[in-house]
């Protein structure tokens, strides 16, 4: 199987028609939460991506569908506020999330109708899997795609606290972190995601990294003839870039598209709690646990004498003499 | 014909009285204190289980003892519920007599004389010395710092109660301080053995006049000049 590629190339086309062995598998992990001596993986997937194209999605959330359909949650029906994002955030059982900003740009007037699609941004350096207490709740592959493996989570939220992008949420029917998974079970057997398969513009595409930035440059080039001096590609460094890419009209200013992060990177906070706290809590309560038991092994023991006791005998019979004493005088 | 002792005080036997023996024996803590002190060990002690659990992924396998992860999960924060009203029962009873005074500031320049167990040189004390105070308020504050940390890292229930870079605040600052509670949980531990004949105080509720008078005399003698002495026992 030579010829065989280990990722699609694409999400368009038709799926394989051979059956296909799936190719994300233990092996090919390259990060295991709570995991420190993993394996290394035994081949090298080539890293794949989604490319979303900000300036080219009309908004129609056939993605959504095709997310809520492939994955088979079924999301509550929502209230109408006056907006067209719906439901109003991401919830266990909605995986992406088509954010709609009304934005007027200052230098035009003009207002602008900015669409992104919210999701899991599958960060090179995921803080999710970082936070992460339970082995192997979070996986990372070789190919870029972090994962939930749901029957290794236990519930805590750590990861809704790792993650910069404020993606994972808990179940509250089963008490497990959801997130999009860049449809690993789809990608693992030769598909692209679903979003992208349904997307009718192509604002979402799939394919290598490599790929994906290629076709983002031609993207990119065209919206800077068109006057989006900022237009550029959305892949930040601060957590390793993604394999979840945005292209952006105003690159300049990301969190123009309903608070996407300027510059991403893992919370400092969260680093010192699962960095230093963690080593250097457990080696301090360690030693004291060793000291203690040294000491109380070989050290000499705080002993009450014979001699105070008989004290203590001497003091309680004075007293009671001194009041049966004070009764008698009286 | 009772004594005048006895018939003085109506409830003796009960705690801070001195019974006289032969053996001459001081009933430190009532049955309720007692109690009141173990459900707040045995919490203390199934919290920094479940806790470690989930704070280092080498003692993941802790999460065993409690039916795997997702019931570690879940249970940590209960426990913890029952022992912050655990201790603050006792803190309510203890605290003024955790009060820190003139002695416990010579006492504890002279912590060499403490650890070489050279009592002679240390001043007379009353129920509780600058250590056990150290490690009473020390307590205290830290179980505030993690109830209060504890509730804001509690996804089930108050996971929207505060942003989430608080939230990661509050995770870091409640393993900080669980780390420094389990330090004094240690140290608590280390001197009750290390101090020979005191654990019988949250056993039996007693101990023996040789302690009192070594470990505080002043507490002894207070108790000996009022009378609160049981001869019958």
């Amino acid at each position: 199987m030579a010829n065989t590629m280990d990722s699609p190339r694409t999400a368009v086309s038709n799926p394989p028609v051979q059956p296909m062995e799936t190719n994300l598998t233990q092996r090919d992990l390259i990060r295991r939460s709570a995991t420190s001596e993993l394996p290394p993986p035994e081949r090298q997937l080539t890293p794949v991506a989604k490319l979303i194209d900000v300036s080219k999605c009309i908004g129609c959330k056939a993605c959504q569908s095709a997310c809520v359909e492939w994955n088979d949650t079924n999301p509550e029906v929502g209230e109408n506020v006056g907006v067209y994002t719906n439901p109003h955030d991401l919830t266990a059982d909605m995986f992406t999330l088509m954010r709609f900003s009304e934005w007027i740009n200052p230098e035009t007037d003009n207002l602008e109708w900015l669409i992104r699609k919210d999701g899991c941004m599958h960060c090179a350096d995921p803080g999710c899997l970082k936070a992460c207490p339970s082995p192997g709740a979070i996986v990372q592959y070789s190919n870029g795609i972090v994962d939930f493996i749901h029957d290794n989570c236990i519930g805590c939220g750590y990861c809704v606290k790792g993650c910069p992008f404020n993606i994972p949420r808990i179940s509250k029917a089963d008490h497990r972190a959801y997130k999009c998974t860049l449809c690993s079970d789809r990608v693992a057997v030769g598909q692209g995601p679903a979003c992208a398969k349904a997307c009718p513009t192509q604002a979402i595409v799939f394919g290598t990294k490599e790929d994906m930035k290629k076709h983002a440059e031609g993207r990119i080039a065209d919206l800077k003839s068109r006057g989006y001096a900022n237009a550029g590609l959305y892949d930040p460094p601060g957590v390793g870039g993604t394999h979840v890419m945005y292209v952006l009209h105003h690159n300049d200013k990301p969190h123009i598209y309903a608070d996407l992060p300027d510059n991403p990177a893992i919370s400092a906070v969260v680093q010192t709690w699962k960095g230093a706290t963690k080593y250097a809590g457990l080696a301090v309560m360690g030693l004291a646990a060793a000291g203690t038991l040294l000491h109380g092994l070989f050290g000499r023991a705080n002993r009450v004498s014979k001699h105070e006791e008989e004290e203590a005998k001497e003091l309680v019979d004075e007293s009671v003499e001194h009041v049966e004493k004070r009764e008698e005088d009286a | 014909m009772s004594t005048p002792a006895s018939t003085k005080h109506t409830k003796l036997g009960s705690e801070d009285s001195i019974r006289r023996g032969p053996p001459v024996e001081v009933v430190r803590y009532g049955p309720g204190k007692r109690i009141n002190h173990w459900v707040t060990a045995i919490s203390l002690i199934l919290l920094l289980l479940s806790g470690l659990a989930m704070f280092h992924p080498s003692l993941f396998f802790l999460t065993e003892l409690f039916g795997g992860g997702q019931m570690t999960r879940w249970i940590h924060p209960w426990i913890g519920v029952v022992l912050f009203i655990s201790f603050f029962i006792l803190f309510a009873q203890l605290w003024k007599l955790n009060i820190p005074n003139r002695d416990d500031v010579k006492w504890a320049s002279q912590i060499s004389d403490v650890i070489g167990g050279n009592e002679e040189n240390l001043p007379e004390l009353g129920k509780y010395n600058a250590g056990q105070k150290f490690i009473f308020w020390g307590m205290a504050s830290l179980i505030i710092v993690l109830i209060v940390t504890g509730i804001m890292a509690w996804e089930q229930y108050f996971g929207q109660l505060t942003s989430i870079p608080t939230q990661r605040i509050a995770l870091l600052v409640h393993s900080l301080a669980a780390v420094a509670i389990i330090l004094i949980f240690m140290l608590h531990v280390y001197a009750a053995i290390w101090t020979r004949g005191t654990i019988r105080a949250m056993t039996r509720g007693t101990v023996t006049g040789g302690w009192a008078w070594r470990h505080h005399r002043k507490w002894l003698k207070d108790m000996a000049g009022r009378g609160r002495i049981d001869p019958t026992k």
